[in-house]
């Protein structure tokens, strides 16, 4: 398996707070890697830092080989990596379409015309929004906005998707319908790095698993083995459970 | 579909053609009018071409508004007239291209001041140098341009500005605009170099502005620092445009018309109370039809729906 994406030594502070510290690993290529660790713990920095929302501080970041830390997240965006967000954010007074198209207009293939727009309906389809096609985001379910955010992200055809607690706060229907989804993405060839805490998730999508605690990487292995971890069940529950 | 389309085209042309017979048909005083309401036309379609789509409001129309009219101040009696357009539209890249690169990373409430304290420093940057360096503050423009030519050059201009509304409003650069003012993190996540997107149309906004500055100076005779950069018109400008509505291409002049010829009205009748009287329009405007007259025609058609 070769390295898709290859981080050393990636460091973040705010002030006086490390919120990453000195954290490396590496995904393989079609690999699907879950990001855990309590609340506070710098998951999101890390999907931040790989996205190019914030520059690291030190460490580097390769994605197929080419440098991309410190890179803005534009060009980040460019060379295959997407993302969602934690709290969904569609562009509100864009249709479910235009959100689509316009992840495919500036993504890696730069579609435009007659082509995309049919390639923003198949998306769409995908996620299975072809329903809401002219509808606007705020005239959708919790369930559907993170759908449609999804189809946005895949629109820029990833190589490299980063899911920011995307199956959260869904109901037990909802979350089957997420994991099947994100579960058929595996077969395209997307590498996928997740935030989640939705253990099922964890246990049922996760090729391997790593663990912060307060900025650094505490575990990291496949799902099963990690979450038995002792120094993961401090993090989690504090000494008593150890 | 094709002859829809035919049937466009010939609408806009023989509005044009109409619009450019306007001339022939009114006098001095209804010329003259004509040359406001197309004027601030222009001024208000380029604002909103940059701040409809971004957000981002701009008070520096009458600096870029004010650069052109003292370009044709300074170049007018010793230069070809194009030559004196084309010198004015370099100055307002040139001006629009830094400020945009410095200063479009700034968002909402600084943009705003930035650009309002931008008129102010452009305005005493001139009248620095016309004190300390050429010793007079005011100047005359003599050419020979009559108002019938300053009226179709200006018509001239807003073809352009529509023209160019229209092409980026179907171009990936308006959709790039538009993802911009829903949401800028998102948009940058999604590839759009955000700041080249909105520096490009910046300066392509201010072009126009220049250019109706450099287009009316001759309007004038005599100009000075406060005359040319005068902020009531950046004000004016604003409020058209969301009077009219930022929405739709051609959302301000829907703006421009009504407020040109009540401003005309107002000081034709209340000279003294002018500013007073504008000041409640203002307030009246931002608080009664905040989505603009465009958006209000569109909520009511929508609505029984």
């Amino acid at each position: 398996m070769s390295g898709l994406l290859e981080v050393e030594s990636l460091t973040r502070r705010f002030g006086g707070l490390v919120a990453v510290d000195g954290l490396s690993f590496s995904v393989g290529a079609g690999e699907i890697m879950g990001l855990l660790g309590p609340n506070g713990s710098g998951k999101t920095t890390v999907l931040n830092l790989l996205s190019g929302a914030l520059r690291p501080d030190l460490g580097s970041i390769a994605l197929r080989g080419q440098a991309i830390a410190g890179m803005p997240a534009h060009r980040i965006a460019r060379l295959g990596v997407a993302r969602t967000f934690q709290i969904v954010r569609p562009l509100a007074s864009f249709t479910c379409h235009d959100n689509v198209l316009t992840g495919l207009a500036f993504g890696k293939r730069r579609a435009w015309g007659t082509q995309a727009r049919a390639d923003a309906d198949t998306l769409l389809d995908r996620v299975g929004l072809a329903r809401a096609r002219d509808a606007l985001p705020g005239a959708l379910t919790y369930i559907d906005q993170k759908r449609l955010e999804l189809a946005r992200a895949l629109a820029l055809q990833p190589d490299l998707l980063l899911l920011d607690e995307w199956l959260a706060g869904l109901n037990p229907t909802e979350l089957e319908q997420g994991i099947a989804l994100i579960q058929s993405l595996r077969g395209q060839g997307i590498t996928i790095l997740l935030v989640e805490h939705v253990m099922d998730a964890i246990r049922s999508l996760c090729d391997r698993c790593l663990v912060m605690n307060t900025g650094r990487l505490i575990a990291s292995g496949l799902p099963g083995e990690v979450l038995a971890h002792p120094e993961v069940v401090r993090a989690y529950l504090g000494d008593d459970d150890a | 579909m094709m002859t829809q389309d035919a049937l466009r085209v010939l609408g806009v042309a023989a509005a044009i053609a109409g619009l450019a017979c306007v001339p022939f048909l009114l006098g001095d005083y209804g010329l003259s009018l004509a040359i406001n309401i197309v004027s601030y036309t222009v001024l208000a379609t380029a604002w909103s071409l940059f701040s409809g789509p971004t957000r981002y409001v701009s008070l520096a129309t009458v600096a870029f508004f004010g650069i052109g009219a003292y370009t044709t101040a300074v170049f007018a009696e010793t230069l070809a007239w194009p030559l004196v357009l084309l010198i004015a539209a370099g100055i307002g890249i040139l001006v629009a291209g830094i400020v945009g690169l410095s200063t479009l990373r700034l968002s909402g409430v600084y943009f705003v001041i930035f650009t309002l304290g931008l008129a102010e420093l452009v305005r005493q940057l001139v009248t620095w140098y016309e004190v300390n360096k050429t010793r007079t503050l005011g100047r005359y423009v003599f050419t020979d341009i009559t108002a019938a030519q300053i009226y179709w050059q200006l018509l001239i201009l807003a073809v352009l500005v529509f023209a160019a509304g229209f092409l980026i409003g179907r171009s990936r650069l308006g959709l790039a605009l538009r993802a911009i003012g829903d949401d800028e993190t998102v948009a940058r996540h999604s590839g759009i170099d955000a700041t080249q997107a909105k520096v490009a149309l910046f300066v392509l906004s201010t072009v126009f502005m220049t250019l109706t500055g450099a287009i009316m100076a001759p309007r004038w005779t005599y100009i000075d620092p406060a005359i040319a950069f005068n902020p009531v018109i950046s004000f004016t400008v604003l409020i058209m445009a969301l009077l009219g509505g930022v929405h739709r291409l051609y959302g301000p002049v829907m703006g421009v018309v009504p407020l040109a010829l009540l401003f005309e009205f107002l000081l034709a009748r209340f000279p003294n109370h002018f500013s007073i009287m504008v000041g409640l329009v203002f307030i009246l405007i931002v608080y009664a039809i905040p989505r603009g007259i465009v958006g209000l025609v569109e909520q009511t058609v929508r609505r029984p729906a």
